[in-house]
């Protein structure tokens, strides 16, 4: 069957098999291996990606659904060479070790950012328990995402100098 | 191009991680990211059953799939003489299984397919009959005369039998234990857990028959071991192995062996000739690669009434699944189970280990356990807080009465450890300070008058790791020694190449700083290389925290010698002898007269340059090491957990959890304390929730991540850190390692904390997980074996 989905702003058209995966799609038909694939029941959250602003876990999503909806991956959250202030959070605030749950993670964090732009630690905790890490203990993952709530991203991003 | 100061930092400290960079844009390199052209994909057939004669396969339904390109079966691999592989621990393994099945969830069959979707597709086309038989789950029924025996496809086995092993001196302890004034005896069960990696086990290999070069991606802890092992098996050429361990998403231990689907990977692509990739699904990591633990330990211990430990005894059933494939040096099949006698000081204690078979999935060294501590750890904790439930003591008293003294060290313990250094009343102190132990007492006693379950848990944990001396360690033969070799380009870049393999510490990080430390070069300008058997040096890999006290020591003197030789090079070029040089990060400068010196970038182009050196020194800057380690390193830890719990569902909550960890010198603190956070989670994990049970039929009751359930945030608390810092004394940066130390400490902590809160109701003990199930029915005096399936 015919797909058109848009990912990270661009758009895709091309024929797939009704019972592909969205997380095969982005990774094997479109090459972003960003999004990661680790346990088939939607508990680990490593493929979490924003189908129009909303986290999903995209290994229990058809390729199919997502035809005519905007898909956000972690490959499209760094925008003109800046990285998101979620991005820039999980670095300074060491949120991750190996990084196989980070672009899931992130993209969870940026969804309940853009929902509520100053969360408390239980707030953040409960909005990544979809999400696990099993590195990090999830301490500087709630850092990291306080962090990114006190530098919120500037209005234009083409403004930024490249320093 | 200016240099920021972030960019010019030298040495130890807060550094943010250079790998984060790519992480963080989604463009790491894990092991399913890679698509080699041409590739195939591979798929595991499994057995429905933990034990049965296998009476025939038909797979002519498979082959005929089209997307199907080979069918792989045991007795396809017995033609290959593949069918079985030599396992980490002097027994066989099957790659697929030929005259019976041994564990639920055992790999019986291999398609190779255009896709991964074909693959899957295929596997439902293949017949196979089965005739079950009755299986052995309950390990300590395993010896039983009527048991059934599992492995009689070795010559004349009769039972189900691996090993026995003891440490320590019997008949002292016996003598301690007739006089002893007080006897506390506990069955402590350490369940079956599993490190669960995010990212699971895989592996695609590529046979180019016109090079005869196998080129193996996988995700293993251990790349330069596979390349021995798969030339031992295969029988191929080493030459003509490449192992390339990229990117890891977690490793813990279970991404140290070689799994069955490796191998099938590697007769696919030399049957194809294609690439052929295989990445296990959630179900096959939790069912059948290596669990931990699974350690049925008799605890007893002896002491005066007035709180003196005396002795302590442990026997030990250790249920190794059906295949003995523990990755363990080789003189010793329990690890270093026998450092249980733990941080205290005593001078008698004696361990028995009894390896049985079982029909479960094989393994045995995993999860973070620093080969076996972490079960020791756990029994020693454990039994200290029984006798001080009994003694009706203070646990936090207990233990500073009996914690060795800081004079003690170097401390010779009574089953012939060393232990390096330490201070460890002191390490506990702190702990009851940042917890405000005196203070949380008070309020438990409160809440105890008013019927509400508050616990205050301890434990005190020494490992011993960075193994090991070549001489005691080895596994199969290769001793545990690892190389580093570091070369500094002419312009004073540097790059260094190491043989263990991160999966998620940040080696490329923190061996910069080493080198950095030492040779004063900044540390972002210096590239580290693993993860390549071709572009590295031979060492055994990155397991039991074994990076840091090995290859980091390693890397350490290479980067030392590289010191030694720059310093002649900066005397020749200023004129003046050796003794007259001073070195200071990088610098080296005339004594007395500090307006003359050489930066070590300097020396580095003079090295490469025209000028003419001492005789005996060559040109270029650069150095290699091989470490073998004097000792083990001992690092250590307090820690304090407090819990609530809620006497109707019989739910726990972890309120707090105060750790504080030696570890020697701290290379990076930013990502020590990483280290400690993710391994106090894995405690919160295996004490409250995790286990690998099995029904009476043998099948898997923990294969899915909805069964076998995880900490999240929710869960964990936000940790208290505190530090002391005892280098030791025989590492060449003081260094300790850290990686397992909050795994093995913390869940003898937490589980001190939920016993503590049921002390109202005369409760003692209960096996881990603490499930709310677990900890209700303990309220009603009737807790469960978590290893088997709830019958009642």
């Amino acid at each position: 069957m015919q797909v058109t989905v848009k990912v990270n702003g661009e758009e895709y058209t091309g024929e797939i098999e009704p019972r592909l995966l969205l997380v095969h799609f982005l990774r094997d038909e479109l090459g972003l291996t960003g999004t990661h694939w680790g346990c088939d029941t939607s508990n680990c959250g490593v493929c979490v990606v924003q189908v129009d602003g909303t986290p999903v876990k995209s290994c229990t999503m058809l390729a199919a659904m997502a035809s005519g909806h905007e898909v956000l991956t972690v490959e499209g959250l760094e925008q003109n060479g800046e990285l998101d202030p979620i991005q820039q959070g999980f670095m300074t605030e060491h949120g991750l070790q190996c990084g196989f749950c980070t672009p899931g993670m992130m993209l969870t964090a940026r969804w309940l950012l853009d929902a509520n732009p100053n969360p408390s630690d239980a707030e953040i905790r409960e909005a990544i328990s979809g999400n696990l890490c099993r590195c990090t203990g999830y301490e500087n993952i709630v850092r990291a995402i306080h962090w990114a709530a006190d530098h919120p991203r500037v209005a234009e991003p083409e403004e930024v100098a490249a320093s | 191009m200016t240099v920021t100061a972030e960019q010019a930092h030298v040495g130890f400290g807060r550094r943010m991680r250079k790998e984060d960079a790519r992480f963080l844009r989604g463009k790491g390199n894990y092991v399913d990211d890679f698509a080699l052209p041409g590739m195939l994909h591979g798929a595991v057939l499994r057995s429905p059953y933990a034990h049965a004669r296998l009476v025939s396969i038909d797979t002519s339904a498979a082959e005929a799939h089209p997307k199907v390109r080979a069918v792989i079966t045991g007795a396809l691999l017995e033609t290959l003489k593949l069918a079985w592989i030599p396992s980490l621990s002097h027994d066989v393994v099957a790659v697929l299984a030929t005259d019976k099945v041994r564990f639920h969830g055992q790999e019986v069959a291999f398609v190779v397919a255009d896709d991964r979707y074909a693959a899957r597709d295929a596997l439902e086309l293949i017949d196979v009959e089965y005739e079950p038989l009755p299986p052995v789950i309950d390990a300590r029924r395993a010896l039983d005369s009527e048991a059934p025996v599992i492995r009689d496809d070795i010559e004349g086995k009769a039972d189900n039998h691996i090993f026995d092993w003891e440490a320590g001196d019997r008949d002292a302890t016996d003598a301690v234990f007739a006089r002893a004034e007080v006897v506390v005896a506990q069955d402590i069960l350490y369940p079956r857990v599993h490190p669960a990696p995010l990212e699971t086990c895989g592996a695609i290999a590529d046979m180019d028959k016109v090079t005869g070069k196998l080129t193996i991606y996988c995700n293993t802890q251990a790349p330069h071991a596979h390349r021995t092992l798969y030339a031992i098996v295969a029988g191929l050429p080493e030459h003509k192995i490449r192992i390339v361990s990229p990117d890891i998403g977690g490793g813990f231990g279970n991404k140290v062996g070689i799994y069955p689907g490796y191998v099938l990977a590697v007769v696919g692509s030399i049957l194809t000739g294609r690439p052929v990739k295989w990445v296990e699904d959630r179900a096959e990591n939790l069912m059948s690669t290596s669990f931990a633990r699974d350690y049925h330990m008799q605890t007893e211990i002896a002491a005066t009434q007035a709180g003196k430990i005396l002795a302590l005894r442990v026997n030990v059933i250790a249920d190794h699944g059906a295949f003995n494939n523990t990755a363990q040096p080789t003189k010793f099949p329990a690890g270093f189970f026998h450092i249980f006698t733990g941080s205290y000081d005593y001078p008698a204690a004696h361990c028995t280990v009894k390896g049985v078979y079982t029909n479960k999935a094989p393994g045995g060294v995993a999860y973070a356990c620093s080969f076996r501590i972490t079960e020791a750890a756990y029994a020693v904790e454990r039994i200290v807080d029984c006798l001080a439930f009994e003694l009706d003591m203070d646990p936090a008293e207990l233990r500073m009465k009996n914690l060795l003294r800081a004079e003690q060290f170097p401390y010779k313990s009574p089953t012939g450890w060393e232990y390096d250094s330490g201070d460890y009343p002191r390490c506990l102190q702190k702990a009851m300070e940042i917890a405000s132990y005196d203070e949380l007492r008070r309020e438990q006693a409160e809440k105890r008058e008013r019927g509400e379950l508050m616990g205050i848990g301890l434990s005190f944990f020494t490992e011993g790791v960075g193994a090991g001396p070549r001489k005691h360690m080895d596994i199969l033969g290769l001793g545990m020694a690892d190389g580093a070799e570091l070369r500094v380009h002419p312009t004073g870049k540097a790059v260094v190449r190491i043989s263990v393999q991160s999966q998620g510490q940040g080696h490329e990080t923190t061996f910069a700083q080493i080198v950095s430390e030492i040779t004063g070069i900044p540390s972002d300008d210096i590239d580290v290389v693993h993860g390549d058997t071709d572009n590295t040096p031979f060492g055994l890999g990155t397991y039991g925290s074994r990076s840091t006290p090995v290859s980091g020591a390693a890397v350490a003197v290479a980067a030392k010698r590289v010191v030694d030789k720059a310093k002649i090079i900066a005397a020749t070029m200023m004129e003046v002898s050796l003794e007259d040089i001073e070195v200071e990060k990088g610098t080296f400068s005339v004594k007395g007269d500090p307006t003359v010196s050489k930066t070590i970038q300097e020396v580095a182009l003079a090295a490469h340059g025209p000028m003419e050196l001492p005789e005996g020194v060559e040109g270029h800057l650069d150095a290699a090491c091989v470490y073998d380690p004097p000792n083990l390193t001992y690092p250590y830890g307090a820690y304090i957990c407090v819990v609530d719990v809620d006497p109707t569902t019989g739910a726990v909550k972890v309120r707090r959890f105060i750790a504080v960890d030696d570890c020697g010198t701290r290379i990076n603190p930013m990502i020590v304390e990483g280290q400690i956070h993710g391994g106090l989670a894995d405690g919160i994990g295996m004490a409250l929730m995790e286990v690998i049970a099995f029904d009476e039929d043998g099948n898997c009751l923990g294969g899915s991540f909805m069964d076998y359930q995880l900490p999240t945030a929710m869960e964990c608390p936000s940790w208290e850190l505190g530090e002391t810092v005892t280098p030791s004394p025989h590492h060449p940066i003081g260094a300790k390692g850290v990686g397992e130390s909050a795994t093995v400490g913390s869940p003898a902590a937490v589980v001190n904390a939920v016993m503590d809160a049921l002390k109202p109701y005369g409760v003692r003990h209960a096996d881990m997980p603490l499930t709310p199930a677990q900890v209700w029915r303990t309220i009603q005096g009737r807790p469960l074996r978590t290893d088997l399936a709830i019958t009642d």
